[in-house]
C-alpha cells in the first residue's frame, strides 16, 4: 500500500508533482491501477490542459468511478481540482461532482489571459491545508478558466474577479495554482496535505 | 495582485550554460543544474533554458537536463531550442518542464503552434520571437535561426504581423527578443515592446538589453510587459535578484518579495 499515489491521468504535469512530493520525503507511486489508487493513503489528482480531455483521458483509463469512490485524503492539482467540481464549461463537459460547483471562463475584466504568474490569495479559511497561509504568500498560477467562489472555496484569488484558488469538502480539496511550482510556501501546501487528517 | 516576472535566462550548450553578445564569441558560465538552484533560491520567479545551438544544427535539445532541473528546481521553467514536433515537446513536458518555447521551427511550420496548443494546452505554448530594426526600412523583422550566424536570414515576417498570427494560432505567451539591444545593457527596446504590447493579448516577455536595475524599472513602467527576461547580468553578478526585487518594489511595482 502506497502512501501516496500520484493519479497518472494522462497529462503532462505529473513529473513535476511526482518531484515535489519526494523533496517532502515522501515517495510517490505514479499509477492509472484503480486498486492501486484504492489503497493509497493518500491520492493527488494532477492535470494540465483542457477539461474535455483530461476528463476523456480518465474515462478511457476507467478511473472515473474509482475517484468518486475514494475517502482517503484527495488533493486536485491545477485542471485536476477543476475536475473535482461538477461541471466545466471548458468544453461543457461533467466533471467528477465531488465538490459543488461550476468552472468557467475566468472574468478577468479585460487583463491579459492566460492568468499567469505569481499572485496571491484572501479570504484564507482555517481548513488544515491552509496552515501557515497569509495574504501576503505568492502562488504561481496558469489558467484561463477557473471555479466560482462558493461555500466550498478554502482561499481566493482575485484577477479581474475572484474566484476559487484552494476549494474543499469532505476528504477532497484541490488547488488552482501549482504548488509543485510555487517555491517554499507552494510546498507548505503540499507538506499539509500530507499531514491532513480527517 | 499578478507580480511582474524576473525570468533568468539560461542558454544552453552541450550541458553548460553559455551566454553570447550579440550571439556570437559565447563563453560557458557554469553547470546547468547548480546555477538554476542557485537563481530558483535566490528569488527568480521562472527560468528559462535555451539551447542556442539546437535549432540552427538540426539537433533536437540534448534531453537528459531537463529532468536533473525538474528535479531540484521549484519554480515554473521553460525549454527552449530546436523543438519540432508535438512528440518532441511531449518529451520535455514530460521530463518536469512547465512550458515548451517555440522560434525557428514555428516559422517553418506555423501549424505547430495550433497543434501544441490542441495536445498540450495554451499555458504550455510560448514563442520566442527574435525581432531586428531594419534601418533602411524602418520596420522591426523576424529573423529565423540566429543560433548559427552562418544560417541566420531574415524571414517574410514583421514582428507585428507575426506576433498577430502566433496568437492566433493558440500561443500562451510571446517572448520578444529585441536583437539590436542583445548583449549590449543598453537597456530593453521600450519603443519596440510598446508597440507590441498594443498588439499582444497574451503575456509578453522582453528579452535583450537588460544592463542596470532601472532598466527593468523602465520596460516595467512603461512597456507594461508582464515579465523581464535576461542573461548576463544575473550570470555574471552584475545584478543580484534580491536588490532588484527590493529596487522594483521601492518604485510601485507588483513584484514577488
Amino acid at each position: 500500500m502506497a502512501e501516496l499515489v500520484i493519479v497518472d491521468t494522462g497529462c503532462a504535469n505529473i513529473s513535476s508533482v511526482y518531484f515535489a512530493v519526494k523533496r517532502l520525503g515522501t515517495e510517490p507511486v505514479i499509477s492509472h491501477d484503480a486498486n492501486v489508487i484504492k489503497a493509497a493513503n493518500r491520492v493527488i489528482v494532477p492535470g494540465v490542459g483542457s477539461a474535455k480531455a483530461a476528463m476523456a483521458n480518465l474515462a478511457e483509463r476507467e478511473l472515473i468511478a474509482t475517484l468518486q469512490g475514494l475517502t482517503q485524503p484527495v488533493l486536485g492539482i491545477c485542471l485536476g481540482m477543476q475536475m473535482l467540481t461538477a461541471h466545466s464549461m471548458e468544453g461543457d463537459v461533467a466533471c467528477l461532482g465531488l465538490i459543488p460547483g461550476e468552472v468557467a471562463p475566468l472574468n478577468a475584466a479585460g487583463l491579459r489571459l492566460p492568468h499567469m504568474g505569481w499572485n496571491t490569495l484572501h479570504s484564507i479559511s482555517s481548513h488544515p491545508i491552509m496552515q501557515g497561509f497569509t495574504e501576503q504568500d505568492y502562488l504561481y498560477f496558469v489558467h484561463s478558466f477557473a471555479v466560482v467562489p462558493s461555500q466550498y472555496s478554502l482561499a481566493q484569488c482575485h484577477y479581474g474577479s475572484d474566484f476559487a484558488a484552494v476549494i474543499g469538502k469532505d476528504n477532497v480539496a484541490g488547488a488552482q495554482f501549482h504548488p509543485e511550482r510555487s517555491g517554499k510556501v507552494g510546498a507548505r501546501l503540499l507538506q499539509n496535505f500530507l499531514e491532513w487528517q480527517l | 495582485m499578478l507580480a511582474k516576472r524576473l525570468i533568468p535566462c539560461l542558454d544552453v550548450r552541450d550541458g553548460k550554460v553559455v551566454k553570447g553578445v550579440q550571439f556570437r564569441n559565447h563563453e560557458i558560465i557554469g553547470d546547468i543544474v547548480p546555477l538554476a538552484q542557485r537563481y530558483a533560491e535566490a528569488g527568480a520567479d521562472e527560468l528559462v533554458f535555451y539551447d542556442i545551438t539546437a535549432s540552427s544544427d538540426g539537433r533536437v535539445v540534448d534531453k537528459s537536463w531537463v529532468r536533473r532541473i525538474a528535479e531540484v528546481i521549484d519554480i515554473p521553467f521553460c525549454v527552449a531550442g530546436g523543438i519540432k514536433s508535438v512528440a518532441d515537446a511531449g518529451k520535455i513536458l514530460e521530463m518536469g518542464a512547465d512550458k515548451v518555447s517555440i522560434n525557428s521551427p514555428a516559422l517553418s511550420n506555423p501549424q505547430l503552434i495550433a497543434d501544441l496548443n490542441a495536445t498540450f494546452g495554451q499555458q504550455c505554448v510560448v514563442i520566442g520571437i527574435d525581432s531586428f530594426f531594419d534601418v533602411a526600412s524602418g520596420q522591426y523583422q523576424v529573423y529565423q535561426f540566429t543560433g548559427d550566424e552562418t544560417r541566420t536570414q531574415k524571414t517574410q515576417w514583421l514582428t507585428r504581423d507575426w506576433v498577430s498570427e502566433v496568437q492566433r494560432l493558440g500561443a500562451g505567451e510571446i517572448v520578444l527578443n529585441c536583437m539590436n539591444q542583445d548583449g549590449v545593457r543598453q537597456g530593453y527596446d521600450i519603443a519596440q515592446l510598446k508597440t507590441i504590447r498594443d498588439l499582444c493579448k497574451v503575456p509578453l516577455i522582453a528579452s535583450g538589453g537588460a544592463g542596470t536595475m532601472q532598466h527593468f524599472t523602465e520596460v516595467f513602467q512603461q512597456a507594461d510587459v508582464d515579465g523581464a527576461l535576461a542573461a548576463s547580468v544575473f550570470h555574471k553578478g552584475i545584478i543580484q535578484i534580491s536588490e532588484l526585487k527590493a529596487k522594483l518594489i521601492a518604485d510601485g511595482i507588483s513584484i514577488r518579495p
